[in-house]
């Protein structure tokens, strides 16, 4: 099992503040929207990961579980 | 003139059958003398097992685009626990796609049956069909076809509801189309869930396009075996294709998927004029240069190895007096247009890529860079996939006008002849004011 980042970019306002939390996996596009690295997270960075979806003003950010 | 098909015809046309005639096959008795009466009813909260085997064995793909195995669609809703719904796509905003139209019009009962077939397979109460508010006579169609059928006590208890949407190129995505069947402002939603876990008033709802549906409609008379008789073996079947541009006679085709693309071109009078490249799969498709087509088969698998695929199957020729890049530019534009406005990258990104297009074709290649990165960063970053399939029509064009673009950049020279050849809808609505 690996865990995914994934963006609702319905919702996503370009707040940029997951960049800053979780600046391993996650830069920003010149419109400010966050731009993913597929790379797996591994579990000393899980918690990086977690405070970046809890911290997402407008809830954006969606940690997903998937089976390989 | 083709004779009545009232047994499984051998050869094509099959979809198209019986519409030479000018009102083709618009009433019941017209419908039914021609191909039959369908022998399956749908039996709400019963779904039929046999007839959902019969369509696996058939291999049938979604002909809406994305050639989705229909019967693997079928399990995925019978896998939920509350009643489910069937809704029938007959948008068509595909501005060079008008076979959904031709059949919607022709052979509304063929299409209405197919709606009947999936609400058999699946045990739904209810069908909804959705055509555009700009498809007037297709309404009509159809809402004179429900007429006689409930007239006629065709389909028993059975629910056939046809509502109005509004114009749109976004609107035809599944996510969209139930969002504003359910009072929504018909745009994508977040998935997941998924159509099939939660549609149309919130029921697991199993989407097929109105081709599709007519094949069910064939597929249920006849049987697996006869629908595999024509096709390849990885994509069976018949389909309907919207060919246009610089061909004699352009319109509506039926072709066994894998068929050439010259025999195509062939069945519509041949080329009117030399071609420079076939827009192949609409305008989420590839362009494909002309240099490449002679001997090229109409499949998925035969299209792949050119980066392009048959996609909601409109094909446009493209003339050799017509510039390339300037029909992308103003395709590209119009998509970035139709956006529906809520997701930042395809927002920003498809109206990058439009810019950087539309200076190209004025002669100013310093975005080229950009466009082609821009490209990259819309790709699998949107809620749906306009971003992805609006960004593959550009890359396929900096791919294959490459000897126009140093002409534009170099030798600042464009040596199209102005006339349009990509239709662009009028009074395009923007998905963003919807
Ligand atoms: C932007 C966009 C526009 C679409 N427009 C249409 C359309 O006009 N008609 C259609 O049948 N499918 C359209 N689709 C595909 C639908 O989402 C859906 O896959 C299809 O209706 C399912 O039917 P099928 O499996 O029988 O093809 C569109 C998809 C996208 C991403
Ligand atoms: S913090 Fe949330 S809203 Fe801001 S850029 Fe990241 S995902 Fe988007
Ligand atoms: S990706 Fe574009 S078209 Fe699709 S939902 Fe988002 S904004 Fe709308």
């Amino acid at each position: 099992m690996s865990d995914q980042l994934r963006v609702n970019w319905i919702r996503c306002d370009a707040h940029g503040l997951c960049a800053e939390l979780f600046p391993e996996r996650i830069s920003l596009d010149e419109w400010g929207y966050p731009v993913i690295d597929p790379a797996p997270i591994p579990p000393q960075l899980r918690k990086h990961a977690e405070r970046a979806v809890a911290q997402c003003p407008v809830l954006a950010l969606v940690l997903e579980h998937t089976d390989p | 003139m083709t004779t009545t098909h009232k047994t499984a015809p051998t050869t094509l046309p099959r979809l198209l059958g019986g519409l030479e005639h000018a009102d083709g096959l618009a009433t019941l008795d017209r419908h039914v003398g021609f191909h039959g009466a369908l022998t399956v009813a749908a039996q709400p909260g019963r779904p039929n097992d046999m007839l959902r085997e019969s369509v696996r064995a058939s291999g049938l793909g979604g002909r809406g685009g994305a050639n989705f195995p229909v019967a693997r669609k079928v399990d995925a809703v019978l896998g939920e626990r509350r009643r489910p719904v069937v809704l029938i796509n007959a948008t068509e905003g595909e501005p060079p796609s008008r076979k959904d139209h031709v059949l919607l019009r022709g052979a509304p009962h063929l299409v209405i049956d197919g709606g009947v077939v999936c609400a058999a397979m699946v045990g739904a109460h209810e069908v909804i069909i959705a055509v555009e508010a700009g498809s007037q006579r297709e309404f009509a169609a159809l809402d004179q076809a429900l007429a006689e059928r409930e007239r006629r006590h065709v389909d028993g208890r059975l629910k056939i509801i046809l509502e109005i949407v509004p114009d749109g190129f976004v609107i035809g995505e599944e996510r969209a189309l139930i969002n504003a069947l359910n009072g929504g402002p018909g745009k994508p939603t977040y998935a997941p869930p998924r159509p099939f876990q939660k549609g149309v008033g919130g029921a697991p709802t199993l989407v097929q396009n109105a081709e599709t549906a007519a094949q069910l409609a064939l597929i249920a008379r006849h049987g697996a075996d006869w629908f595999r008789s024509l096709g390849t073996d990885a994509e069976p079947g018949s389909a309907l294709v919207t060919l246009t541009g610089a061909v004699a006679h352009p319109g509506v085709y039926e072709i066994p998927l894998g068929a050439l693309l010259d025999d195509l071109v062939a069945a519509a009078g041949g080329l009117s004029a030399p071609a420079r490249a076939y827009l192949i799969g609409g305008y989420f498709g590839t362009w494909i240069d002309a240099a490449r087509t002679s001997g090229l088969r109409l499949s998925n698998a035969d299209l792949a190895p050119l980066g392009g695929g048959l996609g909601a199957r409109a094909i446009v020729a493209l003339p050799e007096s017509a510039c390339g890049l300037t029909e992308t530019a103003r395709v590209a534009r119009y998509l970035s247009e139709q956006s529906a406005g809520q997701c930042g990258p395809c927002v920003h990104g498809l109206a990058a890529i439009a810019g950087g297009m539309e200076l190209l074709a004025r002669g100013d290649g310093r975005q080229l860079p950009d466009i082609e990165r821009w490209i990259g960063l819309v790709t699998g970053r949107g809620a749906c996939r306009h971003p992805d399939g609006s960004a593959k029509l550009v890359g396929s064009a900096l791919t294959v006008f490459a000897d126009e673009v140093r002409r534009h950049t170099v030798d600042r020279k464009c040596t199209g002849n102005g006339t349009p050849v990509l239709p662009i809808p009028k009074r395009a609505a923007t998905g963003r004011t919807a």
